[in-house]
Formats: structure tokens, sequence, C-alpha cells
């Protein structure tokens, strides 16, 4: 209550731009970026997400201790993707093992 | 001391209707405002829960995308990227009419509250309408692995049949928990819906509606990455 | 308070426990201190159960050819084990139980930030239950808790959705405990109460409560995954379709090895307090204590790999989470420290409690340096699936945590119900319990570190000296779990009153009566000094 929050001003504006988004992600995704297919669309989630995050769910003008329990659930899950893709993409380092001739 | 104890005895009963701010504080909190900061800050940790629970499943997807690359295009050029992108308006549209519908509980406007909810509510049902004929597509296209994954060959488009079936599994797990979440946001909607219809929101205490709008905008969020990590892989524009 | 006459210890005349009668008043209780005794009832059945399969095993394996079930049995026998005691039994025990009954206790609150969330946790917890007793009774799961693919998922016949979706379930039961307990401390705080101004007890529950809420919902995920494998017969673990069970094991260890931490950090928070009121000490080194406690709550998510050193993982990775094990191991080691220098100098009553206290801080201290040698990847490729795993664990689960559990419901007992038990029994019980758990495990070292497997229903004969021993400790610990039962329930109807204030602890939650009353404190609390004043003259022991 005592909290400000947007305007519905600001929603219509957010809601215009998500939509412009998201037309603008299936749209490049029909030309050929080659592997910046993938970045771009990425990219563009990300600022749709942070939109809505920010903005329909408040974050902006929440508490800072909201925004760190988001910020904590980012890192604990890049923590579990990283280590283990880590295990995956090194596995194949060692080719071959320099065993001792018996 | 006795009124206090009878609190053991309730039984688990909505709020009673409020007419005034008092009645609807929890006897745990100090006043109202601590009451709305811990349901919020409770929510946001709840979503947290709900990132690592999705996130297990991303996580997956991530390695056998990366390990399976030609499998994953070809089994994201089986899917109607015109389905899915009419998917992500209509959800974004819900985000909107969810905020909206915060927007209202805040105001006070019982009217303007049940009516966003309500279209909060439809554009859901939508998006699962969309995404029940999408399965019912798949299903006559032979491609659902475990029931009847027997792609015609065109549909592998030249990658290996089993990296197609690992994507189709993601794709089906993947959309499918989404599916379920929203299954469980309109459900919310829904009771909340007539609980603000029968007027039983009063603007002092309308955390519910702040609650379920932050949960709605997480599946929301979820499907804003499915929908480009599912349905784009690779471009469309082969 | 200190006065020259005793006071005779009264109770108040209506508390929690008779403001209301009737099943009713407590199955649908918004109560935590009630919730508490709620979940005290469940889990003590399940560790029972969990215990009995323990015993059937131990009796097995008297004899190398096996004494008493078949090898199939067996198997089920050492799942179900690990499975109820872990997730049903050792994971709520300290949180569930003391936490519940205490947090709004120490912070000054009259309840958790959502009692009715809380009460729906404890009903989560019993559904989950319910679905790992019916797959118990129908027959069981013989896969091993860790439930590996491909074994789970396409070639056992047990009831491995059973118990996976009672595991599932009650992982709930563990997030919603957890939410809870974060809310309540970040916003319920009474007035005067900084963060650096909570008990320790707190501070581990927070700690714990973080892994609760980050880990848990991933191996919920696996879990599910690994049913919806097994229904049809296709999933994202299933090598025919490219599928890696190691990515099973990572999904699955990235919760359950920071689980161990969700058990042993209530427990280290359950020894700061005996061991501060029992030596009449303020905590050495308290801000060393409490962020050593997020410390390991942290790393531990760093480390979950070293369970997986011989799975396939590569070796690259294999080194990272080795050396990450060793740093984990170090905010513990400061955590002996400062409980050591508490000690010292301390003026030491040897109540019930602290001996607990004191015998988690040795075995503790042991079971953590054995986890030294299975960090180390040279030593763990040796180890690895020994008995020497198993003593590990079990000097830290049962040594560590059963011990600062059953220490911190001694001493908590005449909070929760205004009685006191028989000091002479629980001390006795206590010393056999100490040596029935030394007798049982630390032959395991021996047994794993020459060579015998773990999970294996017959063994070499030349290990049957070693395994007797075990198994003959195994008798004595099971008596000494059983005395507690007995003088502790009789207490209940017959102990003497308690008073407010027996131990003449500093913590908040004695300065209210026992049993409490429902709203906890008459007049809402305003904390304005620093914990554990032991040195101030008000807290002298009469």
């Amino acid at each position: 209550m005592s909290e400000k929050q947007p305007s519905v001003g600001t929603y219509i504006l957010v809601f215009m731009a998500l939509l412009v988004l998201a037309a603008l992600t299936t749209g490049i995704a029909y030309v050929d970026l080659g592997p910046f297919n993938t970045v771009i669309a990425l990219a563009i989630a990300v600022v749709k997400m942070s939109l809505v995050g920010l903005f329909f769910m408040h974050l902006w003008y929440s508490p800072g201790l909201n925004r760190i329990v988001v910020l904590a659930g980012f890192f604990w899950l890049a923590l579990l993707v990283s280590f283990t893709l880590a295990d995956f993409l090194s596995r194949t380092w060692i080719t071959s093992f320099d065993l001792a001739p018996r | 001391m006795s009124e206090r104890a009878a609190s053991d005895a309730l039984p688990l009963l909505p709020d009673q209707p409020a007419h005034s701010a008092s009645s609807v504080l929890h006897h745990q909190f100090e006043d109202i405002e601590q009451q709305r900061d811990a349901d919020n800050f409770g929510m946001w940790v709840f979503l947290a829960t709900e990132m690592l629970f999705f996130g297990g499943v991303f996580t997956g997807y991530i390695i056998y995308r990366t390990l399976y690359y030609p499998g994953f295009v070809a089994g994201s050029h089986g899917l109607e990227a015109n389905l899915g992108a009419a998917m992500t308006f209509v959800l974004l549209a819900s985000s909107f009419t969810m905020a909206m519908a915060v927007h209202a509980a805040r105001e006070g406007k019982r009217g303007m509250l049940v009516g966003f909810l309500t279209s909060t509510i439809i554009l859901g049902i939508a998006f699962l309408a969309l995404k029940f004929t999408e399965y019912i597509h798949k299903w006559h296209e032979q491609l659902v692995p475990g029931f009847n994954f027997h792609p015609a060959l065109e549909s592998l488009r030249g990658a290996p049949e089993r990296s197609v079936e690992l994507f189709m599994c993601f794709y089906f797990f993947m959309t499918g928990l989404h599916a379920l979440h929203m299954i469980i946001g309109i459900g919310l909607l829904a009771v909340l819906a007539i609980v603000a219809w029968q007027g039983k929101i009063p603007r002092e205490n309308y955390t519910r509606v702040e609650v379920s709008g932050l949960y709605w905008h997480f599946v929301d969020i979820i499907w804003i990455y499915l929908f480009p990590l599912l349905y784009l892989i690779g471009g469309r524009y082969q | 308070m200190s006065t020259a006459v005793a006071e005779v210890p009264v109770q108040s005349q209506v508390h929690y426990l008779n403001a209301n009668y009737g099943i009713k008043s407590w199955l649908f209780t918004t109560d935590h201190k009630r919730i508490a005794l709620l979940y005290l009832g469940s889990i003590t059945l399940m560790f029972f159960i969990g215990g009995a399969a323990a015993v059937l095993m131990r009796l097995h394996l008297i004899e190398p050819a096996g004494a008493l079930v078949q090898p199939e049995t067996y198997n089920k026998l050492f799942t179900m084990h690990g499975v109820v005691m872990l997730f049903f039994f050792l994971v709520p025990s300290i949180p569930a139980t003391l936490g519940n009954f205490l947090v709004p206790m120490m912070i000054g609150a009259r309840d958790l930030a959502f009692p009715r969330l809380n009460l729906l946790s404890w009903y989560v917890y019993i559904t989950g239950a319910a679905f790992t007793l019916y797959a118990l009774i129908s027959g069981g799961v013989d896969t091993g808790w860790t439930f590996y693919t491909p074994l789970s998922s396409h070639y056992v016949t047990t009831h491995v959705i059973a118990t996976a979706m009672g595991v599932f379930i009650t992982g709930f039961s563990s997030i919603l405990t957890g939410l809870n307990f974060i809310v309540t401390i970040h916003k319920m705080r009474a007035p005067g109460l900084t963060w650096k101004r909570m008990q320790l007890f707190l501070w581990s529950i927070y700690a714990t409560s973080v892994i609760f809420v980050l880990a848990t919902p991933v191996i919920a995920i696996a879990l599910f995954l690994l049913v919806l494998e097994r229904i049809f017969h296709v999933g994202i673990f299933d090598p025919a379709i490219g599928g890696d069970p190691v990515l099973f094991q990572h999904l699955f260890w990235f919760y359950s090895h920071p689980a161990v931490y969700i058990m042993i950090l209530p427990g280290m928070g359950v020894v700061s307090e005996l061991v501060t009121c029992f030596s009449r000490k303020k905590p050495f080194g308290y801000i060393f204590i409490a962020y050593s406690s997020l410390a390991i709550a942290m790393i531990s998510f760093f480390v979950w790999g070293h369970h997986m050193f011989v799975s396939g993982q590569s070796v690259y990775a294999g080194f990272i989470f080795s050396a990450l094990s060793f740093a984990v191991a170090i905010p513990s080691a400061i955590k002996v420290f400062n409980w050591t220098a508490t000690l010292y100098k301390g003026s030491i009553s040897y109540d019930a409690p602290m001996l607990y206290a004191l015998g988690f801080i040795g075995l503790f201290t042991m079971g953590g340096l054995t986890g030294l040698f299975l960090a180390s990847m040279a030593t763990d490729i040796h180890l690895h699936d020994t008995y020497f795993v198993i003593a590990h664990f079990h000097y830290i689960m049962v040594g560590g945590a059963v011990m600062a559990y059953l220490g911190g419901i001694h001493y908590w007992w005449p909070k929760i119900t205004g009685r006191l038990y028989h000091d002479g029994w629980a001390r006795f019980a206590a010393f056999v319990i100490f040596i029935g758990f030394n007798l049982t495990f630390f032959p395991q070292y021996m047994l794993g570190y020459l060579g015998m497997p773990r999970r294996y229903a017959v063994y070499p004969a030349e290990f049957q000296v070693l395994n007797v021993m075990s198994s003959a400790g195994a008798s004595i610990l099971g008596v000494g779990y059983l005395i507690p039962f007995v003088y502790l329930l009789w207490s209940i109807r017959y102990g003497p009153i308690a008073g407010s204030n027996p131990w003449q602890s500093t913590g908040l939650e004695w300065k209210t009566p026992s049993p409490p009353p429902t709203e906890n404190f008459e007049v809402p609390p305003v904390i304005t000094g620093e914990p554990y004043g032991y040195a101030e003259p008000e807290h002298a022991r009469v």
C-alpha cells in the first residue's frame, strides 16, 4: 500500500514493448544470422523477462530483499548448469592414458 | 487469554469478509504492512524454488542440445512456430491483464478486478487450447515418445532418430510441466475471481491478488524462455 | 532473578497443550508448537521403521553367507533404511520439531509467518510417508536410496514409483518449512533483535532453510523425471536415445549433498546452544560460528560431484569438486574450534544434553575428518562404495546429527512439556548410545579400508569378526535408543514440574512459562542486549 506501483500507462507501455519483442523474436528467426539467431533470441527473452519482472511483478518498486531472492535463484541455477555442463564438456579432454609399460 | 487459545480449534476457513483493516490482520503479525511484506517475500522465495525446479529440466536441455545439436534443430523444426508465437502473444496478454487486475485490487475496484481476473483466466484457457491442439498434431505425426514415436523420414530432417526422440522428450516434459503450472494458476485465479466477486477483497488487504499475480507472471516468464528454446532452435530460415 | 531462596517451579494454568482438547484441535491446529509435536510423533515412528530395517540388516550380516534374509530382501532393507532414515527422519528431525517449536519463541514472535502453511507441510509430509509406507508394505524397493538409473528406470520390478513419489511429495514439506523459516526470521524478529543478537540456533536454522529452498526442487524434478521414464520407458536418462544416466546423478546429488548439510547444520545450532548453557559462557567467536553456518550452506552446493568420482564423470570436473570438498571442511572446523574454546575455562556441568553435545563434537570431528579421505580422488577410488563410506556418514549422521537431536530434545523437553525427566537414566542412556554407536560403526571403517563393499548381502569370511562386533554394537545402540523413549514419556505424567527456566539459560525461549502459552509471550519481548549473557550477574547459576 505504501510502496509506489506502476501506473496503468506504464503497464500499457510495457505490454506494447513485450508484444514488439515477441514479434521480433519470431521474425528474426526467419533471417539467417548463423549462431547469432540463438544469441539474439535469448537476449530478447532476457529483456522480456526483465520487463515482466521489474514492472508487472513490481521488482523495480520492491524491497531489495525480493531482488536478492531472484538473484540467488539465478546464481544457484547457474551453478547447477555450469558445473554439470563442465563435466559433460570436459569428458573428452583426456583422449588417451599414459600407462607405464608392464 | 481464552480467545487466543481458541485459535487452536479454528478450522481452516478463508478469511471472513473484511470491513476494516484490523479484521484481516492475521494474529502472528504486528500490522498489515508486515503481513503484506511477509506474504510477498514468501511468494518470491517460492518462485526461487520454482526456478530451481524448472531449472533441473533446463539443465538437461542445455546438456543435450550441446551434445546433439542436429537432432534438436530437426526436432525444433517439426514444431509449429506460428502456434508457438500465438501462445506467446496470448500469455503476454494474460500477464498484462493480471497486472491490471492487481492494479484494480489496489484501487478497490471490484468490477474491474473481477473483469481482469476473468480475462486472464480466459487467455490462460486459450493458451491451453492451443497447446492441446499442438499435442494432437504431434500425436497424428507420430512424434510422441513412449506412445507412438514412429516418425516419418521427413520429420527427422536428416538427424538421427534417437536425438529427435530425445528432443521430443524435452518438448513434452517442459511444455507439460509448464501447462501443469498453468492449470494450477487458472484454478487459483478462478477461486480468487469468485472471492473477489463476493466482495471479500478489500483494498486494505489485496495481497492474495498480488501474490497470485507473481505466480502467474512467473509461469509466463518460463514460457518466454520455452518459446525460443524449443521452437526456434537454429533459426527458421531454412 | 537470583535470590537466596530457590523458587518452587510453577506451571501456568492454561498453556498450549491444554488450551484446547480433542483430536480436531490437534489435526486442525495452526499453533507452531502443536505442529512441532505432530512432527515429533511422526518422525519418531519413521525412525523406528528405519531402525527396524537396520536391526534386520545387522542380524543378517552376522554370517558371511547371510544369516537372515534372501539377497533380494537385503537389497530392499538397505534401500528402505536409507530412504526412511534420510528423507523421513533426519531431514525433518531438528527443523520440523525443534525448529518449529523454537523459532518463533527465539525471535519473540507469536507464531511463524505462515501458520496454515506450516500445518499443510505436516500433511504433505504424512502423505509422502504414506506413499513410502505403501511401497514398503507392498514389497519394497531395492535400488538403494540413490535410485540410480538405469537400474531404477529400466531394470528393477520393485515399487520405485511409489517410493520416488513419496520422497517427491515429502520434499515439498521441506520446501514449505524452509520458506516459512526464512520469511519468519527476516520479517518477524522482535524489536531490538538484530541479526547479530540472534541465538546461534536461529542462524543454523536459517542456513538450513536456504538449502531446503534451493536444493530440494532439484531432487524433486530428478525423481519426477525418473518416474516419467519408468512409466513411459523413455526419457532423458535413457541411453537408448542418447540420454546419460550420469545426468540423473548430477541432479540427484545437487540436492543430496546439500541435504546432508540440512541434516547437520541444525544439529550444530543445537550444540552451540548446549555448549554455551552448560559451560555458562558466551560462545567464543559468535560471529564466526554464525557466518560459518552460512558458509557451509553456500559451499555445500559446490561439491556434489565428489559422490561421482567413479561414475564416469570427467576427471577435470572431479578435480574441482575435490578441491571444493576440502574447502567445505573449513567452516565446520571453525565451529569445532569455537566450541572447544567456549568449553575452555567454562563452568561445565555434565547434564544429559551436555553429554550429547560433547559426544557430537568428538564423533562429528571423526566423521568429518574421514570425509577428507573420500574427498581426495585417489583414496576415494579405493574407498568408494565400501563400508568406509558407510562408517563416515554414520559418524556424522548418527554420531553427529542424531546425538544433537537427542541433546536438543532433552534440553528443551522441560520447555515443551513443563516436566523434568530423570537425569540419571538420561545420562546412562547417553553413555549406552555412545558406546553402542562406536562399537557399531568404528569396525566399519576398518571393514571398508580392508575392502568390504557396501550393499552386498554376503561378504568374504575374513570380515566376519568385525561384522559381528558391529552387530553387537548395533544391539547396544538399539537398547540405548529405547531407554529415552521410556523415561521421557514417563516424565510427561510423573516428572517434576520444570518451571520456566530449569537450566538457567539466557535464551529468549526460557523467559516464558513452561509449557508456553499459545501466544508464546504474555507481553511481546523487546531485546536490549547481547545474547548469551552468562557473565552477567542475573544469570549466575543459583
